[in-house]
């Protein structure tokens, strides 16, 4: 299904009816008290509801209606509040249903001890059990393949469609249960109990039933309780200090200064970007094993990357022809591109494609009828035997220079040296020669993907240091380092040497990021901070990462990480924006509470609010609307771009701390006009 | 307002500037366990000390070094409280004065151990000199030590150093900074014309023929410490403003810059222990701005007057006299008032009750806060504490879980700061509507003059300041006991969550900085902080001010 196609339908009519269902299932007071800032609100709203039937229970003078319809707003409060979280788990749960359907009754065929074949339901499959899985079959569970290779359609879980290659051994071996076998019949050993396979765990992960609450989120709600436990002193002694001068408080309009006061927009939007967070990844098609895991991104400091796949394309490209001695380059570069004309690997391409992108000329006719020399391990060579008798070869430099040695041809006196100016470089040489005569080199070179650079120096920018990985010689590596913009560089790495350098790092106090496949990527990825499995990658990498990448593609890691800060900066400028709010909230209320008693408080209606209680409805209403106004910032999260921090704090502060100071006073202004109109 | 008056606040707060640095350096030598110069001096003497009270130059773990200051505070007020209840039948009483009544002697110990001194007597005829030299001088060196050993522990704590030994620090506050300065000082005092005196008050004939009792006594020693270890309790009863204990402007402005000094140089001692002077700095900026400002609402408040007054015409050039000495005038009496509630001393040389409502609401505003520097070693670490908050919220902002000295800001650090961050509000907005509920008849004045005299009672007491509103009949058992609570929970509850939260972040692995990491060493970090320190707090007493000062102030 196309992503965009997708999302669309993830807001469709019925999740939002679902949504307000939810917003009125959760007004239960033993799932109120989880969220203790609203749950001051439900109990504020069960006071003034209390009032719309027994006005006087405390002795009030408030009109009727006052009551009816603060209640009403508080009730909308409340909804609000709820509306968010449910809409921000719905997301999830119409993915988990959708899950959910392609683990239905799938059936197995189990081969039991004696070697026979027996079909049950997949839910009796245990760990250990081998399965076989034919063409157009379902593979009942996650396993490993043991024999046989078939292509796997992945869609259900990944999204996406074009099928993949499993095999026995090696880092392809891994299969999840419901998936597809498109082509061929595999064996396959189940790895996973039924309740334990990935399906089930990516399910109850996007369902977020097992959603705990992250270190971040617990600090964050501390404060909020604190702030209001502090409102909640302030207004509850409020009475006593007006009572000595000799004015009545009304409860209806206390508890509307404390709804006020306790911080409602963050309070009742904490959970959703919570959960929101986890979906943005979850929609970026990376599966984060816990919440903790995707802030711990926002965290990190060094990012462990392996070259090839990552960095490079992995495969070496022609960059440069060089000739040799009296040869001119067009010479070159026409002999090369002869001898590729029918290679179909990527370097024989990369010189065809290099010949165009320079505008060189050659002649494809000459290799019609040519018999192609396919490259082999034994001659490290590949070329064409051309009808008029020429043999055109390249290959590596030892390999050639033996073969037109063999021929009886001389070998250039500088081709040593230009060859060893390619390796010096990182680049790989490859001689081309006609018959007996050596016609010069093709600069072959591992290629930095495009944009690779300009993403580094983002990261640089947000602090995070790169580190790449290779098997290269240093020298090469090197070269590849200083070309993509790397900090960093380990050549001629072995997989110990990940861990040594997570190690060395976190030693440093630092939070390390890692992608990685194979299985002997495991340890590397359980003991970085945030370890990124690829879902193509082996049973033991996933085990072992606490997010999945469904799209193999390694270089998400980086926006893994943007997530990750986009999650941390929603709730700090959330909070910020409550909080600053409540100076607003102070100006509209307290004026409006003693206007009567001492006139004189008129100097402190800055907004000039036309009487105490529309005043006060007016900062009630901004509070309540506050909350669906921000819901899809809340969803979205704030927009984050690279940035230093100190421009980023500057530019947020702006927006939410001063926003936060100042919308309230127009918002409440112009509700007061409109509630002005109607009282 | 004449351009002199205001270019002596100017001078004085120069010279402070120029202090704070110097003295802060000295500070974080002074406290430092690795051997330096100033160990070399001191050390021998210490040695002898810690010989007699066996204690232990090891270092102790967060617990030990809580439950050793608070245990031993404790034993101390128990000490203060005996001599009080008995000072009667006790030596070096030549004014015969009785045994102190319990409630009192309660609030008086608690009072003066909590660096508060609250004085619900009268110095003149409510303690004998024995009670004042020994148990209060002792008391006022003793709890300003404690202060100075807490906020050393605080800043080992956040830069990820051991605790220290409480009763080493505790020595070394008092041989390495309060009693030679306090010696100096005192010495000072007697130059300007403080009396220092065993002899019982004197007896004049006035002009008319009358008898007249003139109270004095070994006024400068006590006065020395009074101002130096912020503690404000005054040897008479009106305090700074009587011409014995504070004789004329030199004395004046030695009284502002003592109350000042320590508690201004340690953002710097923090900023080089921390290992970066711009740490401090920012801070110390910071708080200078605020400082500032309330100075200049005040003296603008003083000098502008009571408008119902100048409406009638009565002349006013000199500002509001009213309750002020002629002999510092609106600006000095302003500035001291200011001076006395930022760095929580609570000495005072005019009368509170009678500033302006606006230039009363200040000292009320500032011991709120508790944050504009404060007093001492307390007011810093509330300082660092809502700096931490600051890098929470801005931590966050930037996308990072937030981290202070590359100490992670976490889950336990912010239940601990939750519940410190509760204590003031609570000590101070819930006793005041139990006295405006239960005891009005207490409070002199009516309406919201009044509604501020119980406010200040208990803020000031809250904020262990100790200045007084006045016009309060606060020698009472209900206003004893229940000042006597709030100074010691304002004290010490907040002394031990914040040593737990040192404690914590000590034992955390600091991350190393990178252009990511949010710096605490910036203009905007000050602008961050000071705009959290006035939200919490002006969201926290925004209605308690509004009913008190500023509505008196509208309805002048």
């Amino acid at each position: 299904m196309d992503k965009i196609e997708k999302k669309k339908k993830m807001l469709s009519g019925d999740m939002l009816g679902a949504a307000l269902r939810e917003s009125f299932v959760k007004l239960d007071p033993r799932i109120m008290m989880r969220n203790p800032v609203m749950f001051v609100v439900e109990i504020g709203f069960l006071v003034t509801l209390l009032l719309c039937f027994v006005p006087d229970a405390f002795g009030g003078s408030v009109p009727r209606w006052f009551n009816i319809v603060t209640t009403l707003i508080l009730l909308l409060t409340l909804l609000f509040a709820n509306f968010a979280e449910a809409l921000a788990e719905g997301r999830g749960k119409a993915q988990a249903n959708s899950l959910k359907k392609t683990k239905q009754d799938i059936s197995a065929n189990k081969i039991s001890s004696g070697g026979a074949i027996k079909t049950v339901p997949a839910s009796e499959l245990r760990k250990g059990d081998f399965v076989v899985v034919e063409s157009g079959e379902l593979i009942p569970g996650d396993g490993e393949v043991v024999e046989g290779l078939a292509s796997v359609d992945e869609s259900a879980i990944t999204g996406e469609s074009a099928p993949v290659i499993k095999e026995a051994g090696g880092d392809f071996s891994s299969v999840t249960g419901g998936t597809k076998v498109v082509s061929d019949r595999i064996k396959v050993r189940i790895s996973a109990d039924p309740g334990e396979s990935f399906l089930d765990r990516m399910i109850s992960l996007v369902e977020g039933a097992k959603r705990q609450k992250t270190p971040n989120e617990i600090a964050l709600n501390t404060v909020l309780v604190s702030l209001t436990l502090i409102f909640l002193i302030v207004v509850v002694t409020l009475p006593f200090f007006s009572g000595f001068l000799g004015i009545q408080l009304e409860i209806p309009i206390l508890i509307a200064l404390l709804v006020c006061l306790i911080p409602t927009t963050i309070g009742g939007l904490l959970s959703a970007i919570g959960i929101a967070g986890m979906d943005r990844v979850t929609q970026f098609n990376v599966l984060a094993m816990s919440g903790k895991a995707v802030e711990a991104s926002g965290d990190i400091n060094t990012i462990i990357l392996d070259k090839t796949g990552t960095i490079t394309f992995g495969n070496r490209m022609a960059s440069e022809f060089v000739p040799v001695q009296s040869v001119k380059e067009e010479e070159t570069a026409y002999w090369a591109a002869i001898s590729s004309l029918k290679d179909e690997t990527p370097e024989g391409r990369s010189v065809l494609e290099l010949m165009k992108k320079n505008g060189l000329p050659y002649d494809e006719k000459i290799g019609e009828g040519g018999t192609f020399i396919e490259f082999q391990a034994e001659t490290r060579m590949s070329g064409i035997d051309l009808v008029d008798g020429r043999h055109v070869r390249k290959g590596s430099v030892d390999a050639v220079k033996q073969w037109v040695r063999s021929q009886g041809g001389t070998i250039p006196a500088d081709l040593d040296d230009r060859g060893a100016v390619i390796a010096t470089a990182g680049g790989t040489p490859l001689a081309v020669a006609v018959d007996s005569r050596i016609y010069g080199l093709i600069h072959l070179k591992d290629t930095v993907k495009p944009g690779m650079r300009e993403r580094f120096e983002q990261m640089r920018r947000m602090g995070i240091k790169t580190i790449m990985c290779t098997g290269d010689n240093p020298l090469t590596a090197a070269t590849i380092a200083r070309e993509a913009g790397v900090d960093d560089f380990i050549a001629e790495s072995k997989p110990e040497d990940k861990i040594a350098v997570i190690r060395r790092e976190q030693a440093e106090g630092k939070l390390v990021a890692m992608t990685g496949d194979g299985t002997n990527d495991a340890p590397a990825l359980a003991q970085a901070d945030v370890g990124i499995a690829m879902n193509s990658g082996t049973v033991a990498a996933k085990e072992a990462a606490n997010m999945v990448d469904l799209d193999s593609d390694p270089s998400k890691i980086i926006e893994v990480v943007a997530i990750g800060k986009q999650l941390l900066m929603t709730r700090g400028a959330l909070t910020t924006f409550s909080i600053a709010n409540d100076v607003a909230k102070y100006f509209a209320i307290i004026p409006a509470m003693f206007m009567v008693a001492i006139p004189q408080m008129q100097a402190l209606n800055i907004m000039r609010l036309d009487s105490p209680l529309s005043a006060i409805l007016s900062a009630l209403i901004f509070n309540a609307i506050i909350i669906p106004l921000l819901i899809p910032l809340a969803m979205k999260g704030v927009a984050y771009k690279p940035m230093s921090t100190s421009r980023l704090l500057g530019k947020n502060l702006l927006i939410y701390g001063f926003g936060g100071l100042v919308a309230p006073f127009i918002g409440i202004k112009l509700i007061d006009l409109a509630v002005q109109a109607l009282i | 307002m004449t351009v002199i008056s205001i270019l002596a606040i100017a001078v004085t707060l120069l010279i402070m500037i120029a202090l704070a640095k110097p003295v802060g350096l000295y500070l974080a030598a002074a406290f430092d366990y690795a051997p330096n110069r100033i160990n070399r001096i001191f050390s021998p003497i210490e040695r002898i000390l810690y010989k007699i009270s066996g204690v232990r130059e090891e270092s102790q773990s967060w617990k030990m070094y809580a439950l050793s200051l608070i245990g031993s505070n404790a034993i101390m007020i128990f000490i203060v409280y005996l001599v009080l209840r008995f000072q009667g039948m006790l030596p070096l009483n030549p004014a015969g004065i009785a045994n102190m009544e319990p409630t009192l002697a309660f609030n008086t110990a608690i009072s003066f151990m909590a660096n508060t001194d609250l004085q619900h007597y009268s110095g003149e005829s409510g303690v004998s000199y024995l009670s004042q030299i020994s148990v209060l001088v002792f008391a006022m060196f003793v709890s300003p030590a404690t202060g100075l050993a807490l906020v050393m522990a605080f800043i080992r704590g956040l830069t990820g150093k051991a605790a220290g030994n409480f009763f080493v620090d505790l020595i070394r506050a008092l041989t390495r900074v309060l009693l030679p300065v306090a010696f100096v000082s005192a010495l000072l005092f007697v130059f300007m014309g403080v009396p220092q005196t065993f002899e019982p008050a004197a007896t004049a004939t006035t002009i008319e023929g009358t008898q007249q009792e003139i109270a004095r006594g070994p006024i400068a020693s006590f006065l020395a410490i009074k101002e130096l270890g912020n503690n404000g309790g005054g040897f008479l009863g009106v305090n700074s403003a009587h011409p014995f204990e504070n004789p004329n402007g030199l004395s004046n402005l030695l009284q502002i810059l003592l109350m000042l000094l320590v508690t201004t140089s340690l953002p710097f001692a923090y900023g080089k222990m921390a290992g970066s002077i711009k740490q401090g700095r920012v801070l110390f900026v910071s708080m200078l701005m605020m400082l500032i400002v309330m100075t200049s609402i005040s003296l603008t408040a003083e000098h502008v007057g009571n408008p119902a007054l100048n409406a009638l015409g009565i002349q006013h050039d000199q500002g509001s006299m009213e309750g002020k000495e002629v002999r510092f005038g609106e600006a000095q009496s302003a500035f001291y008032s200011v001076i006395t509630t930022a760095a929580e001393t609570g000495a005072v040389n005019t009368m509170h009750d009678t500033l302006t409502p606006i230039g009363g609401m200040v000292p009320l505003v500032n011991m709120m806060l508790n944050t504009v520097f404060g007093g001492m070693g307390v007011g810093f670490v509330n300082v660092l504490m809502y700096a931490i908050i600051a890098v929470f919220l801005s931590g966050l902002m930037v996308g990072r879980t937030p981290e202070f000295l590359g100490r992670k800001i976490e889950g336990k650090e912010m239940k601990l700061i939750a519940v410190t961050l509760l204590v003031q509000p609570f000590l101070i907005l819930v006793p005041t509507a139990i006295a405006l509920a239960t005891n009005p008849d207490t409070i002199s004045n009516p309406g919201f003059h009044g509604l501020t005299q119980a406010l200040y009672e208990f803020t000031s007491s809250a904020a262990n300041n100790g200045s007084g509103f006045e016009g309060l009949g606060d020698a009472t058992p209900f206003w004893n006991i229940s000042t006597g609570i709030v100074m010691f929970l304002g004290r010490y509850v907040s002394m031990v969550t914040l040593l737990a939260v040192a404690g914590s972040l000590a034992a955390k692995k600091p991350i190393p900085q990178s252009s990511g990491t949010f710096r605490t060493d910036t203009a905007m970090f000050g602008a961050v902080f000071v705009g959290v320190v006035l939200i919490v707090g002006a969201l926290t007493f925004f209605p308690a001010v509004v009913l008190g000062p500023i509505a008196e102030q509208l309805t002048l």
